[in-house]
């Protein structure tokens, strides 16, 4: 198990091509930037919700992968209605704070909003594994290999940092400057093993660079798929779904008067 | 372009082997004042094997680089001369060549074991029916019986250096270049990855040139022996045998591993009573892993003394926990169970446990040589970074001075005191990583691989100054793989991963 080949569970949604997945999250994601009103956000979530059932994540992966999210969205909510811009009658006051009608309401549309936004995009994510993904933006999306396998390729590196920057913390401890020195010694000891860290990652990187266009890698011929990236029925119906959530949340939000196009 | 009567045809008839023909060739990388190569006359029939022979700095690499096409253009340095394979300009022979580097970790370019294989093809744009049976063919010729979808992330190195060998092969080649594919593996790497090689050159019959030091690995493989001269051109050239005896005394002076002369073992004078500075009883050992809060133990029931003068060297399969226990003796993990203990002598003052000393007690008390001198180094230039740890111990500056001066002389360190310890070559950065160790004049020294991917020149100074210091006192714990090296110097091996881990006597190996 590793970030590269994550172990995903046999799933409907895991199944589908990684393309169509993006394609739902952007929809929502920009469907639900057009406006801050909670009508919207609050519908996307509710339909999400119902489809989050069938994401094949079990329990604890679910709540471990989005997690951010979930510590994200009441942060936001909270700061937005003390800080938030006022209008409306006003409910609280202590300071510099206030709390209004109107901020409470905003709040509660930013909170709703990143966890509308955020849990497709996680548990999509979550569902796909990087080299089908980068498959499909190659195959299907048509983006130049160069750069989707390159950044592939790099992706692999970032599993090295971690062991690398075990050892140049063991090695630093072992010559001497691994300790002391207070918050000055502390930010020596973050950023000394940081700067190797990149010297060794760049000369990895260019390393790999050499080994791939030895392998023919980076000329402007035309190049094979041994992995077929198609888009099927299952596609097209899981990106209806994605337009039709982004569209009952719009077509909700506006008869019941809430939504407030952010360009008006 | 036929291959010449005197070799077998290829068994393949999609796969021609490949001709090389140099004349006056010449490459200097942008931003160096020398020639890496210079008037190179060279000619290599279809279907020879090759090893490519030279000292450090003869301009090896440069050439395979060429030929494989991936020195780069106008901007990354001048040619001079031809090189030619198949008649072509190597850049426009693409696909007829195939390349494997020396370091495993860097080759791996896909995460799953058939997607890794299938790259190559895909680059060349095999049509992709014919890439799978292409796939399971090479790998089964390098003798990689894992499933296609296999992570690639937990390979061992020397499963890793077999991958990226069936990923050149699933590409046809006609010419097969190898340059040092097994400096950094262990002794059952080396072997597995060479048996691979002959096996598919069975199947091929395609060029081969192999670098490497280690000339006992493939004297029996290849048929033709060439020999670079770092001043230009080649030195010598002819049949195996032939080359080896009529210049093995140089080669070996040049750091070439030529079986016929060995590197000479040290005297050693053991010292006569046995000083324990390191106690562990019923050690276990391990590293907490990532997100995680208690170790995963890797080996446990260990029981040894570590003593003044003496050199314990610890053995064993990869994955056996080696340099996890190597770590622990260095009082840089905390022991995962049992326990681990200073002499009062050793400890002098301070509390018995090393993992809980301080980072500054540890200089005068234990010195840890890292497996990639790459980690432990500093600072911008030699002299700075092997100053850092004098002024930690906080010596005058007249003392820090002596010591430095000292050991950059030494160790052959003294041209390079303002070079970039990034910027050395294998055998001066593994040098360097002892001197900044040796500064501190640590009680015990404990190395991690001290000798890997080490040509016989470094190897043999190394093993010289490693038995001064024991001579002059200091304890020695090595994790090591190089059966020289335990024959050279170990007073006490202790062998990691067989059932009963047993420690015995050099002597009785």
């Amino acid at each position: 198990m590793s970030l590269l080949t994550p172990t995903i569970r046999p799933s409907v949604v895991a199944r589908l091509n990684p393309v169509a997945k993006l394609a739902v999250a952007l929809t929502v994601s920009c469907a639900l930037l057009l406006s801050i009103d909670w009508v919207s956000a609050g519908v996307a979530l509710l339909l999400e919700a119902v489809l989050l059932l069938w994401c094949g994540l079990s329990a604890r992966q679910f709540w471990l992968r989005t997690a951010p999210v979930w510590i994200a969205a009441p942060m936001a909510s909270i700061t937005t209605i003390l800080y938030g811009e006022d209008s409306g009658t006003l409910l609280w006051q202590f300071g510099f704070i206030s709390v209004t009608e109107g901020s409470v309401q905003l709040g509660l549309a930013i909170g709703l909003r990143v966890l509308a936004i955020g849990l497709p995009g996680i548990v999509l994510l979550a569902t796909t594994d990087p080299t089908d993904l980068a498959d499909g933006l190659a195959q299907v999306l048509r983006l130049p290999s160069r750069f989707v396998l390159g950044g592939l390729a790099g992706l692999r590196l970032v599993g090295m940092f971690i062991e690398d920057w075990q050892s140049l913390t063991l090695a630093r401890r072992a010559r001497g400057v691994g300790d002391g020195g207070g918050v000055r010694g502390a930010a020596r000891r973050f950023f000394g093993p940081a700067f190797s860290l990149l010297v060794i990652s760049v000369r990895r990187g260019s390393k790999l660079a050499t080994a791939m266009e030895a392998r023919g890698f980076g000329s402007d011929e035309p190049r094979t798929w041994a992995r077929p990236s198609r888009v099927g029925a299952a596609d097209a119906v899981l990106v209806g779904i994605g337009f039709a959530i982004a569209g009952i949340a719009i077509g909700v939000a506006v008869s019941a008067e809430a939504w407030s196009f952010i360009l008006a | 372009m036929p291959p010449s009567s005197s070799f077998t045809p290829a068994r393949d008839p999609q796969i021609r082997a490949v001709q090389i023909r140099a004349r006056n060739w010449g490459w200097r990388h942008a931003g160096r004042h020398n020639q890496a190569v210079s008037g190179l006359d060279l000619q290599i029939e279809p279907g020879e094997r090759v090893l490519l022979l030279g000292a450090s700095g003869a301009g090896k690499s440069t050439l395979v680089h060429a030929l494989a096409g991936v020195l780069g253009d106008a901007e990354d340095g001048d040619e001079t001369g031809s090189l030619l394979v198949d008649g072509r300009r190597a850049a426009e022979a693409r696909g007829r060549v195939g390349l494997v580097l020396q370091d495993p970790d860097s080759q791996v370019v896909l995460a799953r074991v058939g997607d890794d294989v299938a790259f190559g093809c895909e680059n060349l744009a095999v049509p992709r029916a014919e890439i799978w049976p292409r796939v399971r063919r090479a790998l089964a010729e390098v003798g990689l019986n894992l499933p296609l979808d296999h992570p690639t992330g937990g390979l061992s190195g020397g499963q890793k250096q077999r991958l990226a060998l069936a990923g050149v092969l699933a590409m046809q080649p006609g010419l097969l270049l190898l340059d040092e594919p097994t400096a950094n593996l262990d002794p059952g790497g080396v072997i597995d990855v060479r048996d691979a090689v002959v096996r598919s050159l069975d199947h091929s019959e395609a060029t081969l040139v192999v670098i490497e030091h280690r000339v006992e690995v493939w004297q029996d493989v290849v048929d033709r022996v060439i020999v670079l001269d770092p001043a230009g051109g080649v030195l010598a050239d002819g049949a195996t045998r032939e080359i080896l005896s009529s210049q093995g005394e140089r080669l070996a002076q040049a750091g070439v591993w030529v079986p016929a002369l060995p590197p000479r073992f040290p005297t050693r004078h053991p010292i006569s009573h046995r000083q324990a500075l390191l106690s562990a009883e019923a050690l276990a050992v391990g590293r907490v892993p990532f997100g995680r809060r208690t170790a995963s133990v890797v080996a446990e029931g260990i029981t040894l003394d570590v003593c003044a003068g003496t050199a314990t060297v610890v053995t064993g399969p990869n994955g056996a926990g080696k340099s996890t226990l190597a770590l622990t003796l260095a009082g840089l993990l905390a022991p995962a169970g049992g326990t681990l203990r200073a002499s009062d002598s050793f400890a002098a003052g301070i509390k018995p446990a090393p993992h809980r000393w301080r980072s500054k007690q540890l200089l005068t008390r234990i010195g840890t040589v890292f497996q990639d001198p790459e980690h432990q180094f500093l600072a911008a230039s030699v002299r700075d970074d092997l100053l850092i740890g004098p002024r930690a111990l906080g010596l005058s500056v007249a003392e820090q001075n002596i010591r430095v001066d000292e050991l950059m002389h030494r160790l052959r360190l003294d041209h390079l005191a303002d070079a970039n310890p990034f910027t050395l070559s294998g055998g001066e950065k593994r040098r360097m990583s002892v001197a900044t160790v040796l500064a501190t004049r640590p009680r015990l020294l404990v190395l991690d691989e001290p000798t890997f991917g080490q040509d016989s020149r470094t190897w043999q100074e190394l093993v010289t100054f490693l038995a001064e210091l024991l001579d002059e006192g200091t304890a020695l714990v090595a994790v090591t793989h190089d059966a020289q090296f335990v024959s050279a110097l170990a007073d006490e091996e202790y062998r990691l991963g067989t059932p009963d881990p047993i420690r015995l006597p050099a002597g009785a190996l």
